[in-house]
């Protein structure tokens, strides 16, 4: 066997594993999801091809229009107060002092829960019978508000449990990120005389451009998704108030075994987050090209 | 750092008070539900505020350990994280070698493969996998649970940065030395990633603990249930069971595991994120 061939199969062997596991159980359901789509399928193996009908049937479902804007709403009341409040504490807790370490561990704690532990902590936070709000409120007399049934507060109830919840990935990115900003520009920028606010923005944020840049794509595609907390906390009601696309994928696949329906929902999701994910990376990429 | 970078300036007092107010509300609803654990669901029943005075009691953990299925979702939650884990460790090492040293046909494009499944969000391939697991008879078997999670392309990329980092005249000096390409593998190269495993590892088993959707579909019998999906299911039936001190007790007894290793390894965690992950 000559050297060239024998090297080929000592790489394979080494990337051989991964991309077998690769192909089968993410590459073939990634096609098959979009055969799926184009069919009048059921969750039984049942299928008949229907060309894009259950695309069309998706454009004009008011429950999914619905279902849309309760994401979008979700996604712009998660995203951006996250990334600030993110990037304040990571500013603030970027310092090699005891007290900021043990704040540290704090901020990050909660992103170690599970969706499931994280509604039950929240639920009972919230629920107007036994909830933590409503002791509060009934110790200075007030009635209880219902959080979790009023159309009003159910959108704004999960967007308080999500930011919760995620808070802790974001600030370890921006740490990581203004730990790598050189020490030796703050230098040069204090002996300018600089003031906070001009170093900030003169100098930190465009430092720390790149980690801002993924924080907020990360975020994005994750709230885009959000599924767990509506499925948990509030079940999408009431009357489909809080009910996000992927939680109506799951209504449409497993509780009206509308199989081809569900895939083709979930493709249209799927476009949704990488057309959005590819302008916020055009968007920066684009002020940096102009800046150079 | 620098003696002047703020990382070692002082925090002002008003930064100060802010910061202790957020974590007050960080640790607030953690501290609540520590507290409602260690109530009787009766006196619950009457009052949840009661949860402030004593008497506290053991009696909802103790009721975990007796003929609850917590402990077997327990159970059943260790051996799929730890599954995916030493699955994904093992498979992104491998692939993450054999991508950054060896010279094989196609390994440009199989890499830019690997990292276009970085861009897949789950939802376009868990009704279709779903599907296709239905067919092989996965569902309800630990298989079938861990799978999913080793076609991380994410590991790979990782692993690949790490090995690329490692400098090449150690691989060509062991190999002079007549050693074959597996043991420049598992003896001189592996033990140089112990960061990155340990993080890649602790990123792996958080995801694998937590993760919610693929189980909630794939494990429909109770047996098989991870903990995410048992108490979303005791959750669920709050109402008609358990009551509220139980299914509290439950929350603080799942979260034990992950934050031993979270707390272990914590260090371990923010210094390798300064390294390697933002690149």
């Amino acid at each position: 066997m000559n050297r060239a061939r024998r090297d080929a199969l000592v790489g394979y062997a080494f990337v051989g594993p991964f991309l077998l596991v690769y192909a089968a159980v993410l590459v073939v359901p990634l096609l098959m999801g979009i055969v799926i789509s184009f069919n009048n399928a059921d969750l039984f193996g049942r299928r008949e091809w229907i060309g894009l009908a259950n695309y069309a049937q998706a454009l004009s479902d008011p429950v999914l229009r619905q279902a849309f804007f309760n994401t979008l709403t979700l996604t712009l009341l998660i995203v951006p107060p996250l990334t600030v409040i993110a990037l304040l504490l990571a500013l603030a807790l970027n310092r090699n002092t005891r007290l900021a370490a043990v704040l540290r561990g704090v901020f990050f704690s909660s992103l170690v829960l599970s969706v499931t532990i994280v509604t039950l902590i929240w639920r009972f936070i919230l629920t107007p019978d036994a909830g933590l709000v409503a002791v509060g409120l009934q110790a200075v007399g007030q009635p209880p508000i219902p959080f979790l049934s009023d159309p009003a507060y159910v959108i704004p109830a999960l967007a308080v449990t999500t930011l919760w919840w995620s808070l802790g990935f974001p600030i370890m990115l921006f740490l990581a990120g203004l730990q790598q900003v050189p020490g030796d520009i703050y230098e040069a920028a204090a002996l300018d005389g600089a003031g906070r606010w001009t170093v900030f923005r003169r100098i930190t944020l465009p430092s720390i451009r790149r980690t801002l840049l993924l924080v907020v794509m990360l975020q994005t595609a994750a709230q885009l998704q959000i599924f767990g907390q509506a499925q948990l906390l509030t079940g999408g009601g009431p009357g489909g108030a809080s009910r996000t696309i992927v939680l109506y994928i799951f209504e449409v696949s497993f509780g009206r075994w509308e199989l081809g329906y569900a895939t083709a929902i979930a493709e249209l999701l799927f476009g949704m987050i990488l057309l959005v994910t590819l302008l916020q990376y055009w968007f920066v990429t684009r002020q940096e090209g102009d800046r150079a | 750092m620098s003696e002047t970078a703020p990382s070692s300036q002082r925090l002002s007092p008003l930064v100060t008070v802010l910061l202790l107010i957020g974590a007050g509300i960080m640790l607030m609803p953690m501290l609540w539900t520590l507290l409602l654990s260690f109530k009787s669901n009766a006196a619950l029943m009457a009052d949840s505020g009661s949860a402030f005075m004593p008497p506290w009691t053991l009696e909802n953990y103790a009721a975990i350990f007796q003929g609850s299925l917590t402990t077997r979702w327990l159970i059943n939650s260790l051996i799929v994280s730890t599954g995916s884990t030493i699955g994904v460790l093992v498979l992104s090492s491998l692939a993450g070698y054999g991508f950054a040293r060896l010279d094989f046909p196609f390994r440009r494009t199989l890499f830019v493969i690997v990292l276009l499944g970085l861009a897949v969000p789950e939802q376009a391939v868990i009704l279709p996998r779903h599907q296709l697991f239905a067919m092989l008879g996965l569902h309800n078997s630990y298989p079938g649970l861990i799978l999913p999670s080793l076609t991380g392309a994410f590991g790979v990329f990782f692993m690949t940065q790490y090995f690329r980092a490692i400098p090449p005249e150690l691989d060509e000096a062991a190999l002079l030395d007549g050693a074959s390409r597996l043991t420049l593998f598992w003896k001189v190269l592996l033990p140089l990633t112990w960061p990155a495993q340990a993080t890649l590892g602790v990123f792996t088993f958080l995801g694998s603990w937590n993760d919610y959707w693929w189980p909630l579909i794939s494990a429909t019998t109770s047996d098989y249930f991870t903990l995410t999906v048992g108490l979303a299911s005791a959750q669920m039936n709050y109402a008609q069971t358990s009551g509220l001190g139980f299914l509290m007790a439950q929350a603080v007894f799942a979260s034990i595991p992950i934050l031993v290793v979270y707390i272990a390894f914590q260090k371990q965690i923010v210094r390798a994120m300064a390294g390697t992950a933002v690149r």
